[in-house]
């Protein structure tokens, strides 16, 4: 690997041959104007959620007749991973008052809250505490924490225009009021935020803020949370247990119709086994590994939509599922970076989206879905995209600019994840631009909830990218590491008052997977396909024809 | 899942390896596989046909789960790297490291001192530290940790945080340590340590909180919660937008809901 190959380096000169100017305009204040509402609904047409085919109704279920990505609805429509009739629900593993599924950031979130309460809990996660999407999340977290210039209400109406006005009032509300009090318990628990010599937390805009209000670590935020989570959650031992290789199959309800417990696949020995509690959350994240669209993504390897499958077979609705995040800026070079997310904390920090022609096209802070759109249509439509060596397309993010606006070293400094990424491919991202286009990225719909986090199914709660509604349509950088934390938060303190206060005893049952099952087949969907996914199916196909004697279920070997 | 052909795989998860890739030959755990020249470690070990449940996570560069060591013949050196993020080379005899075992202290980081005391208190080992530069040499991510080591035994947290920050707990430099130290749990301790003590405070997040306790905001918030869209869409677009370059001190114009 030795950097841009020469026709990449050439077209980089054109670049160059804008930069000084650009940088200059923006030095004062001159932007390229914001899309109106109205010409943000022309640019939308050119999003992949527009395009033909990018939904499809399911056919069964408490959200039959609700038009989805066909990516996710092949799941639901799918079989269990194990026949009912297999499972010895008299045969329990664990016990525990409050069981978490997910050991991401909502759902250690969780853990500490309820642990707080004085709960015993488990949290069960397929692969290792904290293998997550918030590990991977770089930008910030928004939080309206400067009062002389920000609050809850400027927050509140930067969501819900993301959102396109249809989110559910009272989620957000709950956010951006939650939102202050999440940042103080972070720096309470020790994480590392950039701040002031002073101790003012450093904060930037990002897409679709009209305050700066992104607060972060350097361009690990997401990892910084998680660590400092896990940290903690690994002090309190005596409370917190966690089973890790443990993938959750199926929600169990007993004979109240309460949720009690789930089915829990071993992922190393292969075996099944039950834990019983007196209240659930599902806390299992996004679904961008099931490449909608095809699409290349950020997400974590386990993110699979596994709750979402969950949930809806034990009678939980499903909304604003509908849309799909595709982030702008996903690397599509050199191949090895393929789909890695380029957090917008460079937009924020003021690096351009160029053309071939290094030109500027759109204005590098429109909400996620305008400008991974305006993305797409320059590449596509317009015919102005930059050509990579492997016959992928992207634009220029020119992170250059961020040193000549904000002085020598920035990028190094408030990027160093990225730089040193890049450097282990000899481009130095200080001193050349990044080659860019959209990746699918996060789930903006989910499991409708309260904003107690409760669902129709008494004892079963949820938080975190499983959940939908917070974000409406369309979720704006920087709320993601918020809802985690706020909604993990206020799970975990709802589940342990509800295993304390409200949980009845009962006998326990999986026969909504039976009828779950059964309506699938009366539908006449004769699909093999088993769900939840557990894991994506990156296996090498020459190699799995050879695989004479070798058993797969679903993309699990 | 539909048949899929050699020109698909792995597309979906970052682009085929171009045709005029030529294969080359690799160790893994010391058996031999001819894997295309462009792969990373990560999607060679899937190319030969392993299905990863240990030593896979994030699958970009930040989660720790897969530490990998390699060398090759005839070299005296042991190079280190995270799979996801290493390109293949030819002849690499490697083997990823998912988990290595290290002991870990608990603590109420409310109890403790931000200082020396507290570190070896809970880590005595610290002191057992040689300086053999081991640690560095074994760190994916090129952190400094001999160097944050020192600062530990010197009772320096600011330089052991700030040096340490890139971490991503893999556990290489645990695994290679003479002194058989567990570096990264003391760095996050430290770090800790750093950001809850030493670091300033933020006022400023401490006192919205406080304003939206006393419910300073609620009633504006009220009222956007129950205002009709086309409002709620003019309100957005009247939004005063904090300019790019505005400096900390930047006032809007309107300040009714502040």
């Amino acid at each position: 690997m030795a950097g841009y190959p020469p026709e990449l380096k050439r077209l980089i000169r054109k670049v160059e041959e804008t930069r000084a100017a650009r940088v200059e305009r923006k030095k004062r204040g001159e932007e390229l104007p914001m899309l109106s509402l109205r010409e943000r609904e022309e640019r939308l047409k050119f999003h992949p959620d527009y395009k033909e085919d990018s939904r499809r109704e399911i056919r069964v279920g408490p959200s039959k007749g609700y038009a989805i990505s066909p990516e996710i609805v092949d799941l639901l429509e799918a079989r269990s991973r194990v026949d009912p009739d297999n499972i010895d629900l008299s045969e329990i593993g664990y016990e525990t008052d409050v069981l978490v599924i997910g050991g991401g950031g909502a759902g250690t979130a969780t853990a500490l809250l309820s642990q707080e309460q004085g709960a015993k809990v488990i949290i069960a996660t397929k692969l290792r505490h904290g293998d997550a999407n918030t590990m991977m999340a770089e930008g910030g977290i928004q939080g309206a924490t400067k009062g002389s210039k920000d609050s809850p209400y400027y927050h509140y109406l930067d969501v819900v225009g993301g959102g396109h006005f249809k989110n559910p009032p009272e989620l957000v509300y709950t956010l951006v009021t939650e939102a202050p009090r999440v940042i103080a318990w972070l720096e309470s628990m020790g994480m590392m935020f950039t701040k002031s010599e002073a101790g003012t937390l450093m904060t930037l805009h990002g897409g679709g803020t009209s305050r700066k209000r992104m607060h972060y670590a350097a361009d690990i935020t997401g990892a910084e949370i998680m660590r400092t989570l896990r940290d903690e959650a690994r002090n309190r031992i005596d409370d917190i247990r966690v089973l890790e290789f443990s993938a959750a199959v199926e929600l169990i309800l007993n004979e109240h119709g309460h949720c009690a417990g789930a089915v829990f696949y071993n992922m190393e020995t292969e075996e099944y086994f039950n834990v019983k509690a007196k209240a659930v959350v599902l806390a299992t994240g996004g679904s961008g590994r099931l490449h909608i669209q095809g699409f290349m993504t950020t997400n974590h390897y386990g993110a699979t939509g596994d709750g979402l499958i969950l949930g809806y077979r034990a009678g939980v609705r499903l909304r604003f599922l509908h849309t799909v995040q595709y982030h702008p800026t996903g690397a599509v070079f050199p191949e090895q970076a393929e789909g890695l997310l380029i957090t917008e904390k460079f937009r924020g920090a003021g690096a351009n989206v160029l053309n071939i022609d290094g030109e500027q096209f759109v204005n590098e802070r429109e909400p996620r879905d305008v400008e991974a759109a305006s993305l797409i249509r320059e590449c596509m439509v317009v015919g102005k995209g930059i050509p990579t060596p492997t016959g992928k397309v992207g634009v220029w993010l020119d992170s250059p600019m961020i040193d000549m606006l904000r002085g020598e070293g920035t990028v190094r400094r408030e990027f160093p994840g990225k730089h040193i990424l890049f450097r282990r491919y000899e481009i130095d991202i200080a001193k050349e631009p990044m080659l860019v286009y959209p990746t699918l990225h996060y789930q903006n719909g989910g499991l409708e909830f309260t904003p107690e986090c409760e669902t129709t199914v008494p004892g079963l709660f949820v938080a975190g990218e499983v959940t939908g509604g917070v974000h409406g349509e369309n979720r704006l950088m920087g709320n993601s590491l918020l809802d985690v934390c706020v909604f993990g938060r206020i799970a975990g303190k709802n589940a342990a008052v509800y295993a304390k206060e409200r949980a009845k005893e009962g006998k326990l049952s999986l026969e909504h997977v039976r009828k779950y099952n059964k309506e699938v087949e009366e539908a006449g969907i004769g699909s093999e396909r088993v769900a939840p996914m557990l894991l994506p199916d990156y296996s090498n196909p020459e190699v799995r024809e050879r695989q004479l004697t070798a058993h797969y279920v679903g993309t699990i070997r | 899942m539909g048949k899929k052909t050699r020109e698909d795989f792995p597309s979906k998860d970052g682009g085929k390896p171009s045709q005029e890739v030529p294969h080359v030959p690799i160790f893994i755990m010391g058996k031999r596989y001819e894997v295309p020249a462009s792969l990373t470690i990560q999607k060679a070990f899937e190319y030969a046909g392993y299905q990863l449940i240990r030593g896979c996570g994030c699958r970009g560069g930040i989660c720790g789960a897969c530490g990998t060591v390699y060398r090759f013949p005839g070299s005296h050196k042991i190079e280190v790297g995270l799979a996801c993020q290493t390109v293949v080379q030819p002849n690499m005899y490697l083997t990823m490291i998912p988990f290595f075992p290290a002991n870990r202290a608990t603590y109420d980081l409310e109890k403790l001192k931000p200082d020396l005391e507290a570190l070896v208190k809970l880590y005595p080992d610290v002191m057992r530290c040689v300086q053999c530069n081991t640690c560095t040499k074994s760190c994916p991510m090129d952190i400094e940790v001999m160097d944050y080591m020192a600062a530990a035994m010197r009772g320096d947290l600011a330089k052991v945080a700030q040096l340490s920050f890139d971490c991503v707990m893999c556990g290489l430099c645990a695994a290679r340590c003479p002194a058989e130290i567990a570096q990264y749990h003391i760095a996050i301790l430290a770090r800790r340590l750093y950001g809850k003590y030493i670091a300033p405070k933020s006022e400023h997040t401490e006192g919205m909180v406080k304003q939206i306790d006393e419910g300073k905001y609620q009633s504006m918030l009220e009222e956007l919660m129950k205002t009709d869209e086309d409002q709620l869409k003019k309100l957005y677009n009247e939004r005063e937008p904090e300019p790019e370059g505005a400096e900390e001190d930047w006032i809007p114009k309107d300040t009714r809901y502040l």
